[in-house]
């Protein structure tokens, strides 16, 4: 090949290179085997804590769930694990095929209009769905519910932070104080603590002053609680982890968005339609991609190119081999073991559930002592304990939206001693019986 | 060609949905019935499919099948770097102790993820010649945002509350231009001269105290390295401005030039496209930002922390001291850096050499044998990728368009098209280290083979893809009336 060139080295194809910059010194390691590889991952893996491993009672975000096998047997696929974005339908139908499968099953699960082909992540879902409702009511101030994820509240306003937005903090249940000028409410549904919140009261607060509402949802409990588009909706994001994909340390994730089909044209991502081929097949192609980056450039909906397509196909094939039945099932055990912890929890002396209200699988607990202590004790034993409440907001500002005072002074979060728990289908009634066991020692 | 019955694509899995069909059965409830929650809060319907476990598998089966991927054809989609995908990346990625751990499990617990995060900073910096790294972001369009918040963060902190212009090139990814605008930049286009660099005098004009800084590929999105870059890093520089590198063609430049020593201050790399992370039908990916000294404070948060006490290092996560904040939910697509990780191991520096060594040698080797053939707007030593115009053909009748439809009809997928912008008809050509000589050479003579059909069967290649399982799709209709998803008949 290189006589082809006329050139007598590799190297030769790299003058262009300024020559004091070319080839510098690269301190890398040695190249390794396949074998050698292997057993250097292994020992990396083995010094970390797997959720297989013992009791894992941590949530927050991120969700120990039940993967049936096919769907990394689909998943992992070369025809999937290895194209890239469907750019060339005739040759990506399958792709696209998935993507408007997926589109489907998300507006459904969610009870909206239109779902887009997926996200980064739940977090930054939700940021662009912030961005999004700014965009449509060229409104700039955005009011986030207190009870919000703290790291999702973050992402929100590194996403904003360079747009003119204003960030206030409102809590749900108080006075709202939204006005003529804020875009959004941002509600997680269910909240950061697990529980419900009155999302047909929080939907008509917003639509009385002409702002949307944007809701953070948690896919798995779609398949008890009523959907948000139920009560009117106008922005549904949400984490896509819970449905078939692994924990992963923080990722690769997808996030999940829908709206009303009156917005299509300012959603963010990819979006797959269906149409036909020069001789009436049905075919699926990549469409309004006038709202993209690569058609348009600096006025886009989004910067986003990436819409986590194999995790699209991951949530998918979940979402199909559950089905109907599935979903329900497993949201349903998560309900019943999660308040069966709860319940036992709150007889132990010493603890209490300071929320009142409906939850989901996760719930607040007050502990007699520092939850990271507790979690130190317990980990010792094997169980992965819930969320210290006191790290996780250290760096969200308190509330200063709620007019009627009392607890809306209270920085978020502040559960003295609170424990947030998780509470899955994976864990059975042995190992709750074992938390709770563990728990009572520090209530003496 | 797929099968009948389930494994018919045609039937969306609404349509196949039977009442009492499961694919996943669920155990039986270990606890005491609990009480349930205020009916109205309840759920009635749930419109989700009833399909059994073979049906699923055999519909996924079937849709998979109607994809090109790297496994089956050769892909040599510019500015993509669709090269092998190692399978011993993806098997190491599902660990139970690497892909069964918890973003929020306490640090003690994760040692092992955070040893590897860390050393894969180490990794990239070295790399990249940019000492600061940020693993946290998710995609390259994500790091170009966090590089692009780091320049203003920068900016601010200094006082300099007036550089709003950001400077790119005409041949830029259209993420740039969008990412500046989400970092509240107002973007001027500069132009390339005839050699497809920079155009340096014009360069010179634009730039002045409004100046932010420049976002620039290299090598550009023409595959051509600019000889002008170290003067267009200076010239930034003596304004006050920063120098943002898109690192989405760093398949080039691996072990032949640091970018931190050429001058730039941040850079993202794709690596799922460098460092052969698999796209997945577009997505996961991963866009890490090296940045240099001065950018550091203010990198996206966590970065991973070592501190060495007495015994075993001790690995930690730590928001820089003026982080530009949080991009995404934990700390980053962690499957997607274990994969690159694992690659740049099984390669070590030589390897890496090896890889862009490879790579320029391939895209020189197509850029000779076809551009008597099709025209080369830049006749010079190309880098990773090579840009061809489809013009001669445009004349005899066929689109560039065309031309990579019938493409398809040969097993091979298609070059980028109509892209970079400034060149008429464009056909990016980029066919990475991992392609064998007598892959290449079968493509050349199918683009040779295509350009005689031109002539002797223009309607065979106006009518193209034939063989593919769907010939060309109705887009307009589907922009004007989106048919987005399933719905139920009448």
């Amino acid at each position: 090949m290189l006589a082809t060139l006329g050139v007598a080295s590799i190297d030769e194809l790299f003058q262009d290179i300024p020559e004091e910059f070319r080839n510098p010194p690269l301190d890398l390691p040695q190249p390794m085997s396949e074998l050698e590889v292997q057993k250097e991952l292994d020992g990396l893996a083995s010094r970390n804590r797997a959720l297989a491993s013992g009791p894992s009672f941590l949530g927050a975000g991120c969700y120990n769930h039940f993967i049936p096998a096919i769907v990394k047997a689909l998943m992992t696929r070369g025809e999937f694990l290895t194209a890239y974005t469907p750019y060339q339908a005739e040759a990506s139908q399958g792709t696209l095929q998935v993507i408007y499968e997926f589109q489907t099953l998300i507006s459904h699960l969610y009870g909206m209009e239109v779902a887009n082909a997926g996200m980064y992540d739940g977090a930054t879902s939700l940021a662009e769905g912030v961005l999004m409702a700014c965009r449509v009511t060229r409104r700039s101030h955005v009011a986030v519910a207190d009870t919000l994820s703290p790291y999702y509240r973050q992402v929100i306003e590194a996403y904003c932070q360079a747009q003119g937005i204003e960030i206030h903090s409102v809590s749900p249940g108080q006075s709202l104080s939204l006005d003529q000028e804020t875009a959004c409410l941002v509600v997680q549904y269910p909240n950061f603590y697990g529980y419900i919140e009155d999302l047909a009261g929080l939907t008509e607060a917003a639509h009385a002053q002409g702002a949307l509402i944007v809701v953070s949802a948690g896919p798995m409990a779609m398949g008890m609680f009523q959907p948000p588009g139920l009560y009117g909706a106008d922005i549904v994001t949400g984490e896509g982890q819970p449905l078939g994909i692994p924990p992963s340390y923080g990722g690769p994730y997808v996030g999940l968005f829908s709206t009303k089909q009156e917005y299509i044209r300012q959603m963010p991502s990819r979006l797959s339609g269906r149409t036909v081929d020069s001789q009436g097949r049905t075919g699926y192609v990549l469409t309004l991609q006038t709202r993209e980056q690569h058609i348009r450039r600096e006025r886009a909906t989004s910067n986003i190119c990436t819409n986590e397509a194999l995790y699209a196909l991951a949530a998918t094939i979940y979402l199909a081999a559950l089905g109907k039945q599935g979903l329900r099932s497993v949201a349903e055990l998560c309900y019943q073991k999660a308040h069966y912890a709860a319940a036992r929890i709150a007889q132990l002396p010493g603890y209490t559930l300071p929320i009142q209200g409906t939850f989901f699988q996760e719930f607040v607990v007050q502990c007699p002592v520092s939850p990271s202590s507790i979690n130190s004790r317990l980990l010792e034993q094997n169980i992965l304990g819930g969320l210290d409440l006191s790290e996780a907001f250290s760096n969200v500002p308190p509330s200063e939206g709620g007019t009627t005072g009392g607890s809306s002074s209270q920085p978020p979060g502040d559960f003295t001693n609170g424990m947030l728990l998780c509470v899955t289908e994976m864990n059975s009634r042995q190992e709750i019986d074992a938390l709770v066991e563990a728990l009572s020692e520090f209530g003496r | 060609m797929t099968g009948g019955g389930n494994r018919d694509t045609t039937k969306l899995l609404m349509e196949r949905s039977v009442p009492g069909r499961v694919g996943a059965v669920l155990p039986q409830p270990d606890v005491p019935a609990q009480p349930l929650p205020d009916p109205s809060l309840l759920r009635t319907e749930l419109d989700l499919p009833e399909v059994s476990e073979p049906e699923v598998v055999q519909y996924f089966t079937a849709l998979s099948q109607r994809n090109f991927s790297i496994d089956t054809h050769f892909y040599p989609l510019g500015s993509c770097t669709m090269k092998y995908n190692p399978k011993i990346n993806d098997e190491v990625s599902f660990l139970p102790g690497l892909a069964g751990i918890h973003p929020l499990q306490p640090l003690e617990s994760a040692q092992g993820a955070l040893e590897l995060l860390y050393r894969l900073q180490g990794f990239l910096a070295e790399i990249t010649g940019l000492p600061g790294v940020g693993l946290s972001t998710l995609a390259g369009a994500h790091g170009e945002l966090a590089g692009m918040l780091m320049m203003r963060a920068y900016h601010l902190a200094r006082g300099d509350t007036n550089r709003r212009q950001v400077l790119i090139p005409d041949s830029a990814h259209g993420t740039n231009p969008a990412s500046a605008a989400m970092a509240g930049f107002d973007v001027v286009t500069v132009v390339s001269d005839d050699q497809g660099n920079v155009d340096l005098k014009a360069l010179h004009e634009l730039v002045g105290p409004n100046l932010a800084g420049v976002m620039i590929t290299l090598p550009s999105t023409l595959g051509l390295f600019d000889t002008g870059i170290v003067e267009v890093c200076q010239t930034v520089h003596q304004a006050g401005g920063l120098v943002y590198g898109d690192g989405a063609n760093m398949n080039a430049l691996l072990g032949r030039v640091k970018l931190g020593a050429l001058g730039f201050d941040v850079v993202h790399l794709n690596l799922h496209k460098t460092f052969s992370t698999p796209h997945g039908g577009g997505g996961p990916g991963a866009g890490p930002v090296c940045v240099a000294d001065s950018l550091i404070p203010h990198l996206p948060a966590p970065v991973v922390t070592q501190s060495s006490g007495d015994g075993a290092p001790v690995y930690g996560l730590a928001a820089p001291a003026r982080t530009i904040g949080k991009l995404s939910g934990f700390h980053g697509n962690f499957g997607v850096l274990v994969r690159a990780f694992t690659y740049i191991l099984t390669l070590g520096g030589e390897g890496l050499r090896a890889i862009s060594g490879n790579a320029v040698l391939n895209a020189n080797y197509l850029m000779e044998a076809l551009k008597d053939t099709y025209y080369l707007p830049y006749d010079r030593r190309c880098m990773h990728e090579v840009v061809f115009s489809a013009d001669w053909q445009k004349a005899r009748g066929a689109s560039g368009l065309e031309i990579v439809k019938r493409l398809l009809d040969y097993g091979f997928h298609a070059p980028t098209l109509y892209f970079p912008l400034i060149v008429h008809e464009a056909l990016m050509i980029e066919p990475t280290e991992s392609e064998t000589w007598e892959t290449l050479d079968a493509f050349i003579q199918a683009l040779r083979d295509i350009d005689r059909e031109v002539t002797e069967d223009p309607e065979l290649v106006r009518g193209a893809p034939h063989t593919t399982p769907v010939s060309r799709l109705d887009e307009a209709t589907a922009a004007r009336q989106p048919d987005l998803r399933w719905r139920a008949a009448g």
